[in-house]
């Protein structure tokens, strides 16, 4: 099984990569390729040209900054499981991308090319929306930021524009006292999570002071639940479940492997262990 | 279109031309003869296509050819050292880690990735490190033991 014939160009900048998109029409870019040569492989995607942009070095790396970290869009999920910079800073994030598929598809897939594609099974897209992390684009015309809660619009679809390239994603630090989590319910057979769970809460005194839970898996995009409920208490365990159950999707996603209501349910339930096991860390 | 590419393998150099759809594990078994990457689902499940990318794991059927220009690829052909096994492929064959076989290169190469990022895995973190590769035959025991033998003779 191969992709349909298609014209390889490959770029040594980020600035030729976006020259390469303006020249040819409907090219796409490629940087891992762990969602794109699958989709080219069963024709669902035929780009005319494919532009690597796969050894720009200038999108590759994690460095902490003023209180957030930022992570090149190139970087690797297996960089990002393995930093040290991000297990002292953004846990969950490291925690999420050392969950992705297995060893093969860490090593190549890579943190841009996973929200740019925004497979609603993703395990990055609600982590990177819990911590209000914001994603930066380039084009010709020059440079731009959007948070994380506006970049994801519906099933595969993003606000990365034609001529842009997602550059780096800048992810707040986690401060004291502060635990977080992710919890994946996955697909016994691809590995994507069928519902993914991201949780953070912040203790002071014994009380929480601020707590945040997003489910991916559940809508077309990552669903954010409202859980100021737990501001002020002790972070009970029944307080916990209570607030989790808040989750709702007006319109769930489902599948022939789980319905929109069994992911929704599942969705509960991992909320809930995402949000004890976040208080077990804070 | 083609694309020239220059790699090394197995520690050759290698030059050629291919064209841009050109995948890996085609370009290994059919252009170079390395038939040990095997292709089992051809759609990123299996793992009977891992190769090493510059020491990486990677499944050779979901990578260009022409994304391997200026690599260092190694096949379950380049393991061997003048005719002695790799400490892997001796705790396979020690430990019935295979049955049909068409899995067992590519566990191999996973296993070895493994091996060089975690020396003296447990059981549970030879499992999770080959989580991507799958066997229809053994039902993996063997195999965790073969990667055991291999972790011991390597330290
Ligand atoms: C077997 C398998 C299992 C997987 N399991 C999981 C899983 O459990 N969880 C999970 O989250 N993911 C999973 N994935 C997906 C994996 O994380 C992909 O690597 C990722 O979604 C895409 O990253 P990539 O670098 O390979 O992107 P590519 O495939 O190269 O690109 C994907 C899309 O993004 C665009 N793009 C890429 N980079 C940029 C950029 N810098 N700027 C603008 N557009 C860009 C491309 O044009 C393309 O449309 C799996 C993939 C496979 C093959
Ligand atoms: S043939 Fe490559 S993963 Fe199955
Ligand atoms: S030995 Fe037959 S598939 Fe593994």
């Amino acid at each position: 099984m191969y992709p349909a014939q298609f014209d390889y160009r490959r770029a040594g900048s980020v600035d030729e990569a976006l020259g390469l998109l303006q020249e040819h029409e409907d090219a796409k870019l490629m940087a891992g390729g762990h969602s794109l040569i699958p989709m080219m492989k069963l024709r669902l995607a035929q780009p005319p040209v494919v532009i690597d942009i796969g050894r720009l070095d200038e999108l590759k790396g994690i460095a902490e900054a003023g209180g957030s970290v930022r992570v090149g869009s190139l970087t690797t999920h297996a960089d990002i499981a393995a930093s040290d910079v991000l297990a002292a800073h953004c846990p969950v994030l490291a925690e999420a991308a050392g969950h992705i598929g297995d060893a093969q598809v860490r090593n190549r897939g890579t943190i841009g090319g996973n929200i740019a594609h925004a497979d609603p099974g993703s395990d990055i897209p609600p982590v990177l929306v819990l911590l209000g992390a914001s994603v930066h684009l380039q084009s010709p015309s020059g440079t731009r930021s959007v948070a994380a809660g506006d970049f994801f619009q519906d099933l595969l679809m993003t606000d990365v524009g034609e001529d842009e390239i997602l550059t780096h994603v800048d992810v707040p630090a986690l401060g004291a006292g502060t635990g977080s989590a992710y919890l994946k319910f996955e697909h016994p057979a691809s590995g994507y999570a069928v519902v993914g769970a991201a949780a953070s809460v912040t203790v002071q005194n014994g009380r929480c002071t601020a707590a945040g839970l997003v489910v991916g898996g559940v809508g077309a995009v990552p669903t954010a639940v409202d859980v100021s409920s737990l501001v002020g208490t002790d972070l009970s365990d029944d307080a916990i479940a209570a607030a989790a159950s808040g989750l709702d999707a007006e319109d769930p996603i489902g599948d022939i492997f789980a319905s929109g209501d069994y992911r929704v349910h599942v969705g509960k339930v991992y909320g809930k262990r995402a949000l004890a096991a976040a208080r077990d860390r804070a | 279109m083609t694309v020239s590419i220059q790699l090394e393998v197995n520690g050759k150099p290698v030059q050629a031309t291919v064209e841009p759809r050109r995948l890996l594990v085609h370009f290994l078994r059919e252009d170079l003869g390395l038939t040990g990457a095997n292709i089992g689902c051809e759609t990123s499940l299996c793992g009977a296509c891992t190769v090493l990318v510059d020491g990486d794991a990677v499944k050779s059927c979901t990578m260009l050819a022409a994304q391997a220009d200026g690599a260092s690829v190694t096949t379950i052909e380049g393991l061997a050292r003048n005719g002695d096994l790799h400490p892997l492929q001796e705790g396979f064959w020690e430990k019935h880690g295979l049955q049909c076989g068409y899995c067992t290169p590519g566990m191999i190469l996973s296993a070895n990735y493994l091996l060089a990022q975690n020396p003296s895995p447990s059981d549970e973190e030879i499992r999770e490190g080959l989580k991507g590769n799958i066997c229809r035959c053994t039902g993996y025991h063997n195999i965790v033991e073969a990667v055991k033998y291999a972790a011991e003779r390597m330290s």
